[in-house]
């Protein structure tokens, strides 16, 4: 079952006088449960194309569906609706709600989603213990390390078990144990759940977890293999 | 429901995220509301005032008088309505108090001075819950009846006429014929006001000995009503216009006073205008608070978005953290004008501006008067203009794009 779809999409920015090709005319379907890296230099086109699968960015052209459903089309409103139910993000930074304790930032898209608070209790508690983050679901992001809160942000992008799970460079700000302990679990819950993870990264250390390997350039697919992960 | 509860929670912790900010804008707003509502309340109880003298002056809510007496108010006007008459229609009518009277332009005449003044000819029993003049504070005695052969004078006149009780004076007017009608008075009461004009201007004699004297039969000239609330008389108008029939003329105060009524008026239009002008003063740094609460967590905002809250939800969110803000202040502005007002509720005195007091016709006391429709009209002056003012930067807000949100610099 196909999980992600992109049919010959195009964007270009402009920067001052310049317009820049960030995905050129690309194509790419990504099956359910696959575990995907999209790798390139910087300015490849990786986080675009991620951005354009979440629905945060909508192409100039060409067509994207996820799920089975075309969402270049959607109004802002459906694209959210969309999110909240289907897709789970972890950003590279900033991906937490800073007022909010770790726990609460879990329980944050099962609380828009209407979902009961004894549930929700449960369904955190038990994910951050399963990110080892027991005993520190009261301490706001500022109270932890960069470390425990991209785990956090894991956490709440897989608590409602999306089917996709858009990851930008995850392990950016994380030291490479850290990193490797957070890749490890994405493998886990990929294997676990059947969840879709698409990860956009340039470390090698992440690349040799992924089950399918897709590099970019200047907003193309230069090679797209199956691999051995680790 | 849900919804309005993540919402809630997010704009009660981002509100208090930077609570120095947050204090000094409450701050702004509590003394904006302390403001709006003290100053209210001053100007609440002076003008209360003003239309109480005023009208105890008059005296009455509605008033009965012939036809033409409002502008030539001599004894040939009289009502043609005997008291019984009178008694037989209001007897029952619910009104807090009535009384007929004489009323009539006069001259009084001491052995040193003359003056022109109001006399009045009352029944001083029927009058004694609305009266301007406090009986039992009399020097001497007030009137005991409608046939006592006495006059009570202001103290202001008794000075001017170099007289006091148990010294003579003569009154003099017309009668029906217009011909001179007088007649001599043992001052048997001197009394004080809260205003100098009244102790200046009224004199009264017994009903009786008034239309004894203006050789007047058992005529009045005035017949006044009083019912609960000088804000709404209309009640007392209808009933009094219904009982009297079409041969007198029926007047609420307001008409026989027009300076007080639209005083009245002009008054609530300024305590609306000067809620409406301190609130601008306020919404400057509201807005300002909420630009720059909303700027510095442009990058939340975005991840927000893209976890896949709506833009209405943002824009909610933005809103009710402004109407808590508002709430705040409001609830602690107005807890504190009460704590301030109630203590000077027995009277703040003035004395040493009461001259200038008098020439807006307030007394030198001046009592604050708190009403509960100031107090809403207060908090929802701010609740609904604060509304609209956190619409733009709520609006801004909503309207962010994530990806460019989330990836924003600084």
């Amino acid at each position: 079952m196909t999980a992600v779809r992109c049919i010959d999409i195009c964007k270009t920015y402009t920067q001052g006088d310049v317009d820049i090709k960030a995905l050129d005319h690309l194509s790419i379907e990504i099956e359910k449960g696959e575990f995907v890296c999209l790798m390139s230099p910087s300015g490849g086109g990786k986080t675009t194309l991620l951005n354009a699968i979440g629905g945060l960015d909508i192409p100039d052209s060409g067509e994207v569906w996820v799920g089975g459903q075309r969402i270049d089309q959607m109004s802002k409103g459906e694209l959210a609706e969309l999110r909240l139910a289907n897709i789970g993000f972890v950003f590279q930074a900033y991906n937490l709600i800073p007022v909010l304790t770790a726990r609460e930032n879990v329980e944050f898209v099962m609380q828009v989603q209407g979902v009961r608070p004894a549930e929700r209790h449960v369904k955190s508690m038990v994910l951050l213990e399963e990110v080892g983050l027991e005993g520190l679901e009261d301490r706001l992001p500022a109270e932890m390390s960069g470390g425990q809160q991209q785990r956090v942000a894991v956490a709440r992008a897989i608590v409602s078990r999306p089917e996709l799970v858009l990851a930008d460079e995850p392990t950016a700000n994380l030291d490479s144990h850290t990193a490797a302990d957070l890749m490890e679990l994405f493998v886990q819950l990929n294997e676990h759940h059947q969840t879709t993870f698409v990860i956009a990264t340039h470390d090698q250390g992440v690349m040799r977890y992924a089950k399918r390997l897709v590099r970019m350039r200047d907003g193309r697919i230069v090679d797209d293999v199956q691999q051995n992960a680790a | 429901m849900r919804i309005l509860i993540v919402l809630v929670r997010l704009a009660w912790r981002y509100l208090w995220r930077n609570h120095r900010r947050t204090i000094i804008m409450l701050g702004a707003i509590v003394l904006g509301t302390w403001a709006m509502i003290f100053m209210t309340a001053l100007t609440r109880g002076m003008v209360d005032q003003m239309i109480a003298d005023g009208i105890s002056a008059i005296p009455g809510h509605v008033q009965v008088h012939g036809q033409g007496y409002l502008d030539d108010p001599s004894v040939t006007r009289s009502i043609p309505l005997s008291d019984e008459e009178f008694a037989a229609r209001f007897a029952d009518a619910g009104f807090s108090a009535w009384a007929t009277r004489v009323r009539v332009p006069a001259v009084i005449t001491s052995e040193r001075e003359s003056r022109g003044v109001t006399l009045l000819g009352i029944d001083p029993a029927a009058e004694r819950d609305f009266s301007f003049v406090d009986y039992g504070a009399v020097d001497g005695r007030f009137l005991e009846s409608p046939e006592d052969s006495g006059i009570v004078i202001g103290a202001k006149l008794a000075d001017t006429l170099e007289t006091r009780v148990g010294k003579r004076v003569v009154l003099m007017s017309q009668d029906p014929d217009n011909d001179i009608a007088d007649r001599g008075f043992r001052v048997v009461g001197v009394f004080e006001a809260n205003m100098q004009a009244f102790e200046e201007g009224f004199v009264f004699v017994g009903k009786a000995t008034a239309q004894k004297m203006l050789r007047m039969g058992t005529a009045t000239t005035e017949a006044v009503f009083v019912g609960d609330d000088y804000r709404n008389v209309e009640p007392v108008y209808d009933k009094v216009a219904a009982g009297v029939g079409d041969a007198v003329t029926v007047s609420r105060w307001t008409e026989v006073d027009t300076y007080l009524g639209t005083m009245l008026k002009t008054m609530d239009g300024f305590v609306l205008v000067w809620m409406i002008v301190i609130f601008l003063a306020l919404s400057f740094g509201l807005v300002n608070t909420l630009v720059m609460a909303v700027f510095e967590r442009v990058r939340e905002i975005g991840l927000m978005l893209a976890l896949g809250m709506k833009p209405a939800m943002i824009l909610g969110q933005i809103i009710i953290e402004s109407m808590m803000l508002l709430a705040l202040g409001l609830l602690i502005g107005t807890a504190l004008a009460w704590a301030s007002i109630v203590p000077l509720e027995g009277g703040i005195d003035l004395s040493a501006v009461g001259e200038g007091m008098e020439m807006w016709g307030a007394s030198s006391v001046l009592y604050p008067k708190l009403y509960l429709e100031d107090v809403v009209l207060a908090n929802v002056v701010v609740l609904v203009l604060g509304f609209f003012a956190s619409l733009s930067p709520a609006w801004r807000a909503s309207r962010y794009e994530p990806v460019e949100a989330i990836t924003k610099v600084g």
